[in-house]
């Protein structure tokens, strides 16, 4: 699908934007002849009126009125507006792409120079350059405009340096390309969307500037006005009229709301994706796995969970879902990855984000209802009895905690353990799942620990309480082949240790069938076959026969192309894989 | 509110890895990384140091015209003018007018002021406690209210309940953000000084004369964080160690506490530090709506009266607090980030 620029021009924001621009237009090419005349006529007997019929906005000190006024500012507002604007851009720009050229030593100056004017407000930049260039119209344009050129300057200088690495100009620069075409033919073109998006913030600030000095008496000076000279105006007769201060101020925010609004327009025009509509999984035929009676640790019917599309709509991730868990039993879940095995997980462990439509016949842990929110009690029986662990250990544990801090709380909330018994146990649980001198590393952080170590901790986690059902989703996937036996150890030690149950979650068969006692095979969000793990031969259903088929073994032969789930039931990717 | 020039530009809140990585960089064998970092970031806050020194001295040098002439007006008798030019020290060759505007700041002194006659230091000495107390006092509201408000809008939308609310507060928050600060002083003028006579608008010295310059100026600055913080938050409810949290079962002030609020607090300080800046400069208008007499209203008159030893006095001052403020938010920013660890090093 490709993205068509008129379809951004429906959405309420571009109209109002584009009616916004339209009435800035022409404000700035009519104003002027239509009320100059009310503008300036003076008439002191209505000198400081407050607002009337015929004077909305009331008079000033000399009688004229101050709606045609601030109407009639609108040419040098933005007139000034737009010089700064384009002193600024062009200005960053050139200077910014200069700096991409010139050589090392000069362009680490120049980059250091940008660096420190930029750790200055915009204000005090200005500030500093209206001393030299005098407090008048023109010495304000200059000053705001050389003070947005450090910001833009190194905007594009970040920018084009990145293009400039990219393959095509390196390309470009062996057949010969000069740098000015460089810059103009490649670079200019690649970064210009960021530019236009950003020329419209700095046309806000820039107004916000202009403005400001003009308030401050620095910038427009009488007998000519602009907003801000009018808004100062306003401030000084505050107590008589209020409303004559408002008046511009109600003008500039208008003026920086469409400025925005543009911005924002052209960075949805420059950023837009197209989107990809959510496909619905494909319905199978449920297969029916009949429930064993034997008091189960988790119980699971008809489970439907579905995610929004992005478009209105809902997908279902999982279509229908029924099994059990017996103490102590080890299950695994296989499937390909959108299979909807993580989601059931999830989904047990009431773990799902907010974003999830869970639905069940029945979804229970123990006997507290996982469809629901838990109550009090139910959250610490679930603290102490279920845990997960994730498939990648980098980005599960928090950062910024030490590991002893991450398991004693468990204890601590949960179990009513004291900080010192909940140490002790912590070091336990640390050196239950093979970690060398726990006391050291539970004062250490996750980032000091390798990945192996950090899967284990996440293990340890779970048995800092009581455990009766061990969730663990991929636990191996993110590490590598030697330390993924070594978790699969501790998994099963832990079992061993504490008579949990565990549930599995694997797209690897291999991998499940030789670590659980049960495997279900999940495909399209259903249970397609539940088979004993020793018995794998004994699969009915094709998906299960395909994929224990591209399990290699030692009698493979290795001198055919491996082979693969290619294009089963139409919806997998056909791939080839050769020895 | 004057900080998004920058900020608008370049909204990316790094996650605190990436932060460290790249502010780690290249550094010296023998030192360690957080070392190596606050010795760039010393002697760059020298060289501006030094390029402001240089800058002010010139500004009476690239102005247009004869100084003095301009700042005493045309009705000043030759022998007046003369008389300041000595005093200036415009009359001595270029470079001994340099050593001496350099051996001056060294030794405190900055001038006369060509208005008043008095010295510029002792004027700067009284102006500075009333613009320090403004933007502390301003800055201090907008980091208190900035965490819980940005937080609280970002459970909200997280979890999708009184979304409406969360959706409402952030919609004001944008507004709050793209209101000029003049505007919103004069805003409040109007409302409640002349319409509720509620406070006093102008002046300095009581509280009550405090709540509206420091509320003007401490809106903007505040909507700004709050919004860092939301952003952040929201991003770090996502992580996989937030649903580890869950996975726990810990209390939600836990989970959003000690696990959440860490994570976040980088980024709010990064863009505490820049807001900070903004602040500084924020208060020059806002002193000048409220006719308070701190250092805004004074770099205003002096511009307007072309007072040059007070211009330089007030522009070196202002330039230093800037520095000086960013380089204590990057000795802060590195003593809090627990990944540029020193036994990595």
């Amino acid at each position: 699908m490709r993205y068509k620029p008129w379809h951004a021009l429906r959405s309420p924001r571009a109209v109002s934007g584009l009616a916004g621009v339209l009435l800035l237009v022409f404000m700035m090419v009519f104003a002027p002849h239509l009320w100059a005349d009310a503008a300036s006529a003076a008439n002191v007997a209505e000198r400081l009126q407050r607002p009337s019929g015929s004077h909305p906005l009331g008079t000033d000190q000399l009688g004229r009125d101050l709606l045609a006024r601030v109407l009639v500012a609108t040419r040098l507002s933005l007139l000034l507006t737009l010089g700064s604007t384009a002193i600024a851009v062009c200005g960053g720009v050139v200077l910014g792409m200069v700096a991409t050229v010139v050589p090392r030593v000069l362009r680490r100056g120049l980059t250091a120079l940008l660096e420190i004017l930029m750790s200055f407000p915009w204000l005090l930049l200005t500030l500093f350059f209206t001393v030299i260039w005098g407090a008048s119209a023109k010495g304000a344009l200059l000053a705001v405009g050389f003070a947005g050129i450090p910001t833009v300057a190194r905007l594009t200088y970040t920018m084009s340096s990145s293009v400039a690495g990219r393959d095509f100009v390196r390309a470009a620069r062996i057949v010969g390309v000069g740098p000015l075409g460089i810059l103009g033919r490649h670079v200019l073109p690649n970064i210009r969307p960021v530019l236009v998006v950003n020329a419209a913030a700095v046309a806000s600030v820039t107004l916000l500037s202009f403005t400001g000095l003009s308030f401050l008496g620095l910038g427009v000076q009488a007998p000519d006005y602009d907003w801000g000279r009018l808004l100062a105006e306003g401030v000084g007769k505050i107590y008589v009229n209020p409303v004559a201060a408002l008046g511009p101020g109600v003008a500039v925010l208008v003026t920086a709301l469409i400025l925005n609004t543009l911005g924002a327009l052209a960075s949805e025009a420059a950023g837009r994706t197209p989107r990809i509509a959510g496909k619905a999984a494909p319905r199978l035929r449920a297969a029916r796995i009949p429930a064993s009676a034997d008091e189960p640790v988790v119980e699971v019917e008809d489970l439907r969970v579905s995610f929004p599309d992005g478009s209105g709509g809902l997908v279902e991730r999982v279509a229908g879902v029924s099994f059990t868990i017996r103490p102590g039993e080890t299950v695994g879940i296989v499937g390909a990855s959108g299979s909807g095995k993580s989601v059931t997980a999830m989904a047990i462990a009431g773990l799902l984000g907010p974003a999830a439509h869970v639905r069940a016949t029945t979804l229970r842990f123990q006997d507290i209802d996982m469809s629901g929110e838990p109550d009090a009690a139910a959250r610490r029986k679930l603290g102490l009895g279920l845990s997960v662990v994730f498939q990648d250990p980098l980005t599960s544990l928090n950062p910024v905690l030490t590991i002893g801090r991450q398991l004693t709380e468990v204890s601590e909330v949960h179990g009513d353990l004291g900080r010192r018994d909940a140490r002790r146990r912590a070091q336990w649980a640390l050196s239950l799942v093979g970690i060398p001198l726990p006391a050291r590393r539970a004062r250490q952080y996750p980032h000091q620990l390798s990945g192996g170590m950090r899967q284990r901790v996440m293990i340890g986690m779970g048995l800092m309480g009581t455990p009766a059902l061990l969730i663990a989703d991929e636990p191996t996937t993110a590490l590598d082949v030697t330390v993924q036996q070594n978790v699969l150890r501790v998994l099963h030690q832990a079992r061993e240790r504490t008579g949990s149950a565990i549930l599995f979650i694997s797209h690897d068969i291999a991998l499940v069938s030789g670590f659980c006692d049960r495997v279900l095979v999940m495909k399209d969000g259903l249970i397609v076959e539940e088979l004993d793990a020793r018995q794998l031969d004994r699969a009915r259903h094709p998906y299960t026969r395909a994929l224990i088929a591209c399990v290699p073994h030692m009698t493979t032969d290795r001198t055919r192309p491996l082979p693969v789930i290619a294009d089963f039931d139409g919806s997998e990717d056909a791939e080839e894989i050769h020895a | 509110m004057t900080i998004p020039s920058t900020a608008s530009i370049e909204p990316s809140a790094s996650p605190p890895e990436g932060d460290a990585t790249r502010r780690r960089g290249r550094h010296l064998p023998g030192l360690s990384p957080r070392l190596t970092f606050l010795r760039r970031r010393v002697i760059r806050v020298l060289v501006s140091l030094a390029l402001v020194v240089v800058a002010t001295f010139l500004i009476v040098h690239i102005v247009p015209g004869d100084p003095v002439r301009a700042a005493l007006g045309p009705s000043a008798t030759p022998t007046l003018v003369a008389h300041a030019r000595a005093e200036l020290g415009l009359d001595k060759p270029e470079l001994q007018q340099f050593a001496d505007y350099v051996t001056g700041l060294f030794h405190g002194h900055l001038g006369l002021s060509l208005q008043t006659q008095r010295s510029v230091g002792t004027t700067l000495g009284d102006r500075l406690p009333v613009t320090l107390t403004l933007a502390g006092v301003a800055f201090a509201v907008a980091a208190l209210l900035c965490v819980p408000i940005g937080m609280l809008t970002a459970v909200a939308v997280y979890r999708r309940r009184r979304r409406w609310l969360g959706n409402t507060v952030q919609w004001l928050l944008g507004a709050f953000i793209a209101m000029p600060d003049m505007l919103l002083g004069v805003g409040l003028i109007a409302l409640f000084g002349i319409t509720l006579h509620a406070l006093p608008v102008a002046g300095w010295g009581t509280f009550a004369q405090l709540v509206l310059p420091v509320v003007a100026l401490a809106i903007g600055p505040m909507s700004y964080l709050a919004r860092i913080v939301h952003v952040e938050m929201l991003s770090v409810l996502e992580t996989p160690f937030m649903t580890t949290a869950r996975g726990k079962r810990l209390p939600a002030h836990l989970r959003y506490l000690r696990h959440a609020l860490p994570n976040i607090i980088t980024g709010a300080l990064t863009a505490g530090g820049l807001v900070l800046t903004g602040l500084v400069a924020g208060t020059v208008i806002i002193e000048t709506v409220f006719a308070i007499p701190g250092l805004g209203t004074t770099i205003v008159t002096s511009i307007t009266a072309k007072d040059y030893p007070m211009i330089q006095g007030v522009v070196l001052l202002y330039a230093s607090l800037v520095l000086g403020l960013n380089l204590v938010i990057d000795l802060i920013l590195t003593a809090l980030d627990p990944h540029s660890s020193l036994l990595e090093g």
